[in-house]
């Protein structure tokens, strides 16, 4: 089934030898860092190559499915706070079920009332007061919660589960979340879909960024439990002790002096502890990757991968063979944005923190979508490819500016103010590097560095 | 009557001043976003940066003109910078159209691959825009900051509620109105304007009746960019200055344009004021109103806000949807200019 060819080897080769540069240059720990975001982008950016590459679905969500998979983290691992769910438990369940209770009121009044003003009318009165209602037990319930010490709570907490279960769990928030827009904005046209979808995410993010007693909005959500060891717990830990010992016993055995030889363990093991943990999750993210990129691939090459190109190449034709177009744009956005939930819990998995206020539409978004057109839409391969690529040059950016911007101004003294100003801008100049290489990778490449295979079956 | 009087000043004070003048900067963004959507026929999201650019162009030069001590008095040094930022602004659009956006134009590109490199553009300037300026907050209006001081009002008519008038405000209004009238006398009456309308409406038929496609483009640009620069630099002077707010700004932009009637820049126009009134009415805290107007008895405990201001850019996208939703084609239908 997976063959790949040759210059894709050379692709993964080029992936790998370049961690292995960095971890050589700049230490395997920056390396392993890297590794692991590379990986998490590698995934976001199989979810949007789903949507786009397969379908031809455009979701310019991304940043919202992102942060619904960091909330499904919070929500699976946080321990519940008792003392919240006492205080606005119950005005939330009320007003919950008094939305239920006037949701089903106005589908009620839809069915039975035939004429149309009358059921305007009467259905915005009945909105109207459902909502007054609804607020005040909202209002009070939420408001209490946010007093519970507020200091270091103020929310409702989580199941207290391992966060290892919110991987799944926030693919199917993103999901619900996606279904929704879905069957919403889906029937529009390819470029009022961006727009759409970019400000539903924004919406999105803003509802997390402001209901506290959901996510804690802005004073975010910290400490969250890891699915890998702590260093702490490591360095005390005898196996580990030994691992290290055994792995660095020529370079030991050469120290003759005892507190020396004592010192330099001391330092193997603190070194080592960070890497063993940046491992395993490297090793976590890689199997996720993985089975995703086994059943990326293996739908991409099923009946039904075929109907999905059919109806990216011509939903007239595909619409008229007796394909339900508007079911399957709605199935494959759905999928893509379950992707990159999964992907969204993984990272503030990787962070063990939720920051709300850190989803912007540059970083999450737009990054994402260079990713997908760099790696090459429709793609697998070539979406992970432009996940590793894009974000590898996004981190090495700075490094090389400061290196190119000290080799033009050689001949400049150091106090000279272009010379200061060049090197405190040095940040911003990854944002001209994205930039720049969309643009001539889009009018150069236009298909993406790899190519979708021209199947013919 | 008295306080009827006072309920008026605080709608007007905190809602209809603040909403016609954030509505005329977005009128202005969402009549750039059409013309480009008219013409060019793809969705520019980088406006926005564009209209950063000419904002920060403008506030180089007024910088320059103050450490000269030239100014114009009362009126912002920002005004005397504004010709050379709205010139820098065209060279602007024009080297992009060149560089970027002309190849995909003669390709026939698909609006979407344009929408991507639309987005290739946003990055570059906005890049640009950080190297040179930094994203710190920046206040350039000087001159006379007020027309007229809430204190002074209140003095003057004697009534409890004061109304104050930003000079920045004035200032919005009155070019928007000259640039509105100009925009539109220069579509409707002009041969140029004419030829443009006719591409936006049938590119195949304007061609074969000898309308020169590059001469449209060209002048489309400097349009665009004149709008553009002259909304950001408004944008600046009334809100101070910051380099990442134009990119959230790109939004309500877009929503203005779409709930309008996306390619109709009368559309453009009142859906920037929709919006910005919408968000403005949305999340205003009405408890000082309801005060002056009901008895004692029915004062008001709350706030009396449908929605709190975080939520104030939500609101332009939630019509968005619903607009989209009862009448995609917007409120007037649009697509040709």
């Amino acid at each position: 089934m997976m063959k790949f060819e040759r210059y894709e080897w050379l692709a993964i080769a080029i992936m790998i030898s370049l961690f292995i540069l960095v971890g050589f240059i700049q230490g395997w720990s920056v390396s392993l860092v890297i590794l692991n975001m590379c990986i998490i982008s590698a995934i976001m950016t199989m979810g949007v190559n789903i949507s786009w590459g397969y379908a031809g679905v455009i979701n310019f969500g991304v940043m919202g499915f992102l942060a619904m998979g960091g909330l499904a983290a919070v929500l699976v691992s946080y321990p519940p706070i008792a003392d919240s769910w006492q205080a606005g438990g119950r005005g939330l369940g009320i007003s919950f079920a008094l939305l239920v209770v006037l949701v089903i009121a106005v589908m009620y009044i839809n069915k039975t009332v035939i004429q149309k003003r009358n059921r305007y009318i009467l259905n915005s009165l009945i909105i109207f007061f459902g909502i007054l209602i609804i607020r005040h037990f909202y209002l009070n319930a939420t408001h209490n919660i946010e007093d519970v010490n507020p200091a270091i709570a103020g929310f409702l907490g989580g199941l207290g589960l391992p966060i290892i279960f919110s991987w799944i769990v926030g693919g199917l928030f993103a999901a619900g979340v996606a279904f929704v827009i879905g069957k919403v904005a889906l029937g529009l046209r390819s470029d009022y879909l961006a727009i759409v979808t970019l400000g539903i995410s924004e919406i999105v993010v803003s509802i997390l960024k402001h209901e506290e007693w959901l996510s804690r909005g802005v004073k975010n959500v910290i400490g969250l439990k890891r699915p890998v060891p702590y260093e702490i717990d490591l360095q005390s830990a005898d196996w580990f002790i030994n691992l290290v010992t055994y792995l660095n016993s020529s370079k030991l055995n050469n120290i003759i002096d005892v507190s020396d030889r004592q010192q330099v363990l001391k330092n193997l093991i603190i070194d080592g502890s960070g890497i063993f943990v940046k491992l395993s999750y490297a090793i976590l993210f890689l199997i996720v990757m993985l089975i995703i990129f086994y059943f990326a691939n293996k739908a991409q090459l099923s009946p039904w991968g075929r109907m999905m190109r059919a109806i990216r190449d011509n939903e007239t034709a595909a619409n008229a063979m007796g394909k339900d177009v508007v079911k399957q744009h709605l199935i494959i956005f759905v999928i893509g944005a379950a992707i990159v939930g999964v992907a969204g819990a993984m990272l503030v998995t990787l962070d063990g923190l939720f920051t709300p206020s850190g989803y912007r539409p540059l970083r999450f978004t737009f990054i994402i979508w260079i990713m997908v057109i760099v790696g090459g839409s429709g793609n697998n391969l070539g979406a992970i490819f432009g996940g590793f690529v894009i974000w590898f040059s996004w981190i090495e950016a700075a490094p090389l500016t400061t290196f190119i911007i000290n080799q033009l101004t050689i001949g400049l003294e150091p106090s000279n103010a272009l010379k200061l100003h060049l090197l405190d801008s040095v940040p911003y100049f990854r944002y001209l590097f994205m930039g720049l290489i969309l643009l001539l990778i889009l009018r150069y490449r236009p298909k993406g560095i790899i190519p979708e295979k021209v199947r013919h079956s | 009557m008295i306080d009827f009087l006072n309920s008026i000043i605080v709608l007007l004070n905190f809602i209809i001043i603040p909403g016609i003048s954030y509505g005329s900067q977005l009128a202005l963004g969402a009549l750039g976003v059409t013309f480009v959507y008219a013409i060019l026929r793809f969705a520019n999201f980088a406006h926005g940066e564009i209209m950063s650019f000419g904002a920060m162009i403008t506030i180089l030069f007024t910088w320059f003109f103050q450490s000269q001590n030239i100014g114009l008095g009362i009126l912002p040094t920002a005004m005397l910078a504004l010709p050379i930022g709205i010139i820098a602004t065209i060279i602007l659009c024009i080297i992009s159209d060149k560089f970027v956006f002309q190849y995909y134009r003669y390709q026939k590109s698909v609006p979407v691959v344009l929408a991507m490199v639309s987005i290739g553009v946003m990055f570059v300037i906005n890049a640009i825009i950080r190297i040179i300026i930094g994203t710190e907050t920046i206040k350039f209006s000087d001159g006379q900051k007020f027309i007229m001081k809430a204190k002074q009002f209140k003095v003057m008519t004697g009534l409890n509620e004061g109304l104050a008038l930003k000079s920045s405000q004035v200032i919005t209004i009155l070019i928007t109105i000259l640039l509105l009238s100009f925009t539109f006398w220069f579509l409707q009456k002009t041969k140029t304007g004419k030829s443009m309308r006719a591409f936006s409406d049938n590119e195949d038929l304007a061609l074969l009746s000898g309308i020169n496609p590059d001469r449209v483009v060209l002048i489309t640009w400097i349009i665009v960019g004149v709008l553009a620069c002259v909304a950001g630099t408004l944008y600046g002077l009334d809100k101070s200055y910051k380099p990442i707010i134009y990119l959230n700004l790109v939004l309500p932009i877009f929503a203005s344009a779409i709930v309008g009637g996306i390619g109709s820049p009368f559309g453009a126009v009142v859906g920037g004021y929709v919006i910005a009134f919408s968000e403005i009415m949305v999340t205003y805290a009405y408890k000082k109103f309801f005060i002056y107007l009901l008895p004692d008895s029915l004062e008001p405990t709350g706030l009396v806000q449908l929605l709190s201001t975080d939520y104030k850019f939500a609101v332009s996208f939630s019509i968005l949807v619903i607009v989209l939703l009862i009448r995609p084609s917007g409120i007037f239908k649009g697509r040709v200019l």
